[in-house]
């Protein structure tokens, strides 16, 4: 009977957390949305906010970034997208204004070479020196068999010397 | 020669030891402005406090500091007294009021003492976005020839002005 008025509780309580919860308004950080008047320059606004980079919370891009600069940049992007300024003058407006490091895919030049075949270069390196060691150690897997076979037989035999001893 | 190649790690320890050593020195976050040699981008703002339409032929001879500030910005009150300190000194600062609300940038300036020979009122931070601006405050020096130096993000105080910017005004 105890029981039954206690579980009876607890299922209130937990129906009004649950009805609580669901009536909190949404509390996660909302960002303003812009109306395109065609669905190729919205497209075009996601792939732009995505590769540039917020120039105040630096391992971010603009997209994901609170701070007011990246809003900033956003409007600047979607306004200059209504206006029909192609990608490449878009970026060009950034870079002239914030360095190449406002795009998370920066034009090759010579600061930015070693950006581009750095990894390339240690993949290779890295090739090379696995490649040289398997092609070393070639003959050495079947040389340590040869040797653990006659240490086998060498044991074996002294097993045997024993056991007719 | 075989044996020289042993110590191959070890010299390619000390290097990369050495490029991190030197990587503790560094600032990451520091970022070069792009404006940097090239004058002062095109613009028609008003003065804060007389509304004169002014643009970049109307900028004093160099050098002199640009202080981007707000009455937003926390740190911007902070570095304030220094900056009336160095006015008082004689250096030239023109103020870029930036993203900010006329009355209230007047009322601060008239609390906090004004060391701006002209403030560009700049409420859209139009000039800010052409000058790269990332946030407040920042502070540009502007040599000779109206172009732009030097650019130092976050709070200018003695020791900034000692190490970086006084160099571009010479012996004092």
């Amino acid at each position: 009977m105890l029981w039954r008025g206690w579980s009876r509780g607890i299922r209130l309580l937990l129906g009004t957390c649950v009805v609580v919860l669901l009536g909190l308004p949404e509390t996660h950080a909302v960002i303003e949305t812009y109306q395109f008047s065609s669905a190729e320059l919205e497209q075009r606004y996601r792939m732009l906010s995505q590769e540039l980079r917020c120039p105040k919370c630096q391992n971010q891009n603009i997209a994901d970034s609170n701070a007011p600069i990246a809003r900033d940049l956003r409007a600047e992007l979607a306004r200059q997208l209504e206006r029909g300024a192609n990608d490449e003058e878009i970026l060009a407006f950034m870079v002239e204004r914030y360095g190449e490091f406002v795009r998370y895919r920066p034009e090759v030049n010579d600061q930015t070479l070693v950006l581009w075949i750095g990894p390339w270069l240690l993949l290779l390196l890295g090739a090379g020196i696995v490649l040289r060691s398997v092609r070393r150690s070639g003959e050495g897997p079947q040389g340590d068999a040869n040797a653990i076979t006659a240490a086998r037989g060498a044991l074996r035999k002294r097993l045997h010397e024993q056991e007719t001893e | 020669m075989s044996r020289l190649k042993l110590f191959l790690p070890l010299l390619a320890f000390v290097a990369l030891a050495g490029l991190l050593y030197r990587g503790l020195a560094l600032d990451p976050t520091a970022l070069p402005s792009a404006r940097l040699g090239s004058a002062l981008p095109n613009f028609n703002l008003t003065e804060l406090h007389s509304e004169e339409l002014l643009s970049p032929s109307q900028m004093p001879d160099g050098p002199y500091l640009l202080n981007v500030w707000a009455t937003w910005c926390y740190s911007c009150r902070v570095e304030h007294a220094f900056l009336r300190d160095l006015s008082d000194r004689g250096v030239a600062i023109i103020g870029l009021n930036y993203k900010d609300d006329r009355a209230a940038a007047q009322q601060w300036l008239a609390d906090l003492g004004d060391p701006y020979g002209l403030t560009l009122f700049d409420p859209q931070g139009t000039l800010g976005l052409d000058l790269g601006v990332y946030g407040a405050p920042e502070t540009y020096v502007i040599d000779q020839q109206g172009a732009v130096a030097y650019r130092h993000v976050g709070i200018v105080d003695e020791q900034v002005w000692e190490r970086t910017l006084s160099r571009y005004w010479g012996e004092p």
